[in-house]
């Protein structure tokens, strides 16, 4: 064996100041994790207030760490990864994993479900995720999308008592155990043909004069299918429904959002920073599950009458529009992709918000018929589904609109003109199911008459308002983040 | 003599006896459990074959790493299915069908 492969590189104080992001998130959800011992049951929202804390410090953190060019580069001898991409993906975990937690406490206090689990598992599944964001080996990817996968097993399976949330929780974890194996295996096959378990090793050592090309090809097959899994596209979606249905609406709302952007990291790091010179094998496939992912999302959309399962097949034909940017490539292709990932994490935020607004203890209000005649009963919570469903439908104006001209653009400089066709007449199939909504909310008889009387909760209900607004400001302003993402891409 | 393909093939065959055991059992959700360690530990095998013959340790590093998440998986995956027991009164993989769509 080759002694310099054993002995690492010597670990300098840089590398120290790199991660110290994750090390602040770690150890404040060790702490937290003995604290909530101490905290009692009904004063669990401090519990609540600490960890939304933890967030916003560590996003802080990030985004300070982002604007010091000396960090930039690896750590830890290529292990972990400080670049834009990284900074911008995990800013963005942050930001969203936040609002979840805003979202999700009136609908934890009214199913009894206030309990230290939830807050910790979020936590620490973030720190996951921003592991995922920052890998710069095989290594790393595979520990920050465990201990992502993990905790959401957990999470999904939290309301014991729940006949769905345990059958979920069952299926989520076998078929998620199943995409981590197919993963694995094709990272074993590509590190045979390699010898490498660093990204930018890979990457080096993938040209035309390589020894064993298939094995490559063979393992990029697992690697993508591992990657189909993890996004929810299409064919390998069957997770994603039953797991929006059947678990509580707080870790359903959780699951929707932040976990797509780590999707997003964990695709740019394995495609483009390690098999970026196979690109033209890989991007065949992707436009395989993108056309699969817009067209089934989108009709089997049109046929559910539960709002979360609508939802769910609404999340399989977002993935398919993301996909589009992946398969664009370049610096306008991943940034396109970036932004459509960072933007559909906010909307899906918000459209769960909406759930666990018209809901009350001992009423879900999952079914799309619930929402009817909203507008008789609150006018200004009627425009807030208005403006989320606009959104994901992608209505001009809206920032839905603008992600989805962005990977359109990306589809057809990278050449699939005819991607780009079948994911413009997709878009309008999907525009049904979304303005049904609309017109249910606006236009059908109300069942009751009574005034719809929202959690009493100032700050969730502030939050929500000022995220629909939010995604009104960047479909009209969204021009610098636009231009953030492309700038984190190149690497400027 | 055995060679890297003999590890290679032996990893393949486990590898599908895995994905097989997960799709057509039908009968019982702790051999759903099995089928996924036998998943990951041919991908050990995998591993520890082609960092024998790289002579590249990182590989055999790697499935420390594997062992150990393999382990915390199961333990969730337990957990898991207790609860799905207490709830249900069944394990059996046909009866997880309600919800549809």
């Amino acid at each position: 064996m080759n002694p310099a492969n054993i002995i690492p590189s010597p670990v300098s104080m840089l590398d120290f100041w790199a991660i110290l992001p994750e090390a602040f998130l770690t150890l404040s959800a060790c702490i937290l994790l003995i604290a909530d011992l101490f905290i009692p049951r009904e004063r669990k929202s401090a519990t609540h207030w600490l960890s939304i804390l933890v967030l916003v410090i560590t996003a802080v953190l990030v985004w300070r760490n982002g604007q010091d060019p000396t960090l930039y580069g690896n750590a830890f001898s290529g292990l972990f990864v400080r670049d834009g991409v990284a900074t911008l993906a995990k800013f963005f975990i942050l930001i969203s994993s936040a609002l979840v937690l805003v979202y999700a406490k009136p609908h934890l206090e009214m199913r009894g479900l206030m309990q230290g689990e939830y807050y910790l598992l979020i936590l620490f599944s973030v720190l996951g995720m921003m592991l995922m964001a920052s890998s710069g080996s095989m290594l790393t990817i595979y520990l920050g999308l465990e201990l992502l996968a993990l905790c959401s097993y957990a999470l999904v399976a939290m309301d014991r008592d729940n006949k769905l949330s345990s059958e979920a929780g069952m299926k989520y974890f076998v078929l998620g155990a199943m995409a981590s194996g197919l993963l694995l295996y094709g990272m074993s096959m590509v590190y045979g043909a390699t010898g490498e378990l660093e990204l930018s090793g890979i990457r080096g050592a993938i040209n035309s004069n390589m020894q064993h090309p298939n094995l490559v090809l063979f393992g990029l097959v697992f690697i993508v299918i591992g990657i189909a899994f993890k996004f929810g596209a299409a064919p390998f979606h069957m997770w994603v429904p039953d797991v929006y249905q059947g678990a509580p609406t707080s870790v359903a709302m959780f699951i929707g959002s932040a976990p797509k952007i780590a999707a997003f990291a964990m695709a740019y790091r394995l495609l483009d920073s390690a098999l970026g010179n196979a690109s033209h094998h890989w991007s065949d496939m992707l436009s395989v599950l993108a056309v699969l992912s817009l067209v089934l999302g989108n009709l089997i959309a049109v046929a559910q009458t539960n709002f979360k399962r609508m939802l769910a097949y609404s999340t399989v034909s977002h993935v398919g529009f993301l996909l589009l940017g992946l398969i664009g490539g370049g610096v306008d292709g991943f940034a396109a992709a970036l932004f459509y990932s960072v933007t559909y994490a906010l909307t899906a935020a918000a459209s769960f918000g909406v759930i666990v607004l018209m809901s009350r203890s001992g009423f879900e209000a999952e079914n799309i018929e619930d929402f009817s005649g909203l507008n008789e009963r609150n006018g200004w919570y009627a425009f807030l589904v208005l403006l989320i469903m606009a959104s994901l439908a992608g209505v001009p104006m809206f920032v839905g609109f603008l992600a989805k001209l962005e990977v359109l653009k990306a589809a057809v400089q990278g050449g699939s003109l005819w991607l780009a066709l079948i994911a413009g007449v997709c878009a309008v199939i999907g525009a049904f199911y979304y303005l049904r909504v609309i017109k249910v909310v606006y236009f059908d008889e109300p069942k009751t008459k009574e005034v719809l009387v929202a959690p009493d909760d100032v700050v969730f209900r502030t939050v929500l308002g000022l995220n629909a607004l939010a995604l009104v400001a960047l479909g009209l302003f969204g021009g610098p983040l636009i231009s953030w993402c492309q700038r984190a891409v190149a690497g400027i | 003599m055995i060679s890297l393909g003999h590890y290679l093939a032996l990893g393949a065959v486990l590898f599908c006896i895995a994905l097989a055991g997960i799709f057509i059992n039908r009968k019982n959700v702790i051999i759903l459990l099995m089928a996924i360690e036998l998943m990951l530990l041919a991908v050990n095998i995998n591993f520890v074959a082609f960092s024998t013959f790289l002579g590249d340790a990182a590989g055999q590093i790697f499935v420390f790493f594997i062992l150990t998440v393999a382990a915390a998986e199961s333990a969730i995956g337990l957990a898991i299915l207790v609860v799905l027991f207490r709830n249900r009164a069944t394990i059996n993989v046909e009866d997880l069908d309600s919800m549809k769509g």
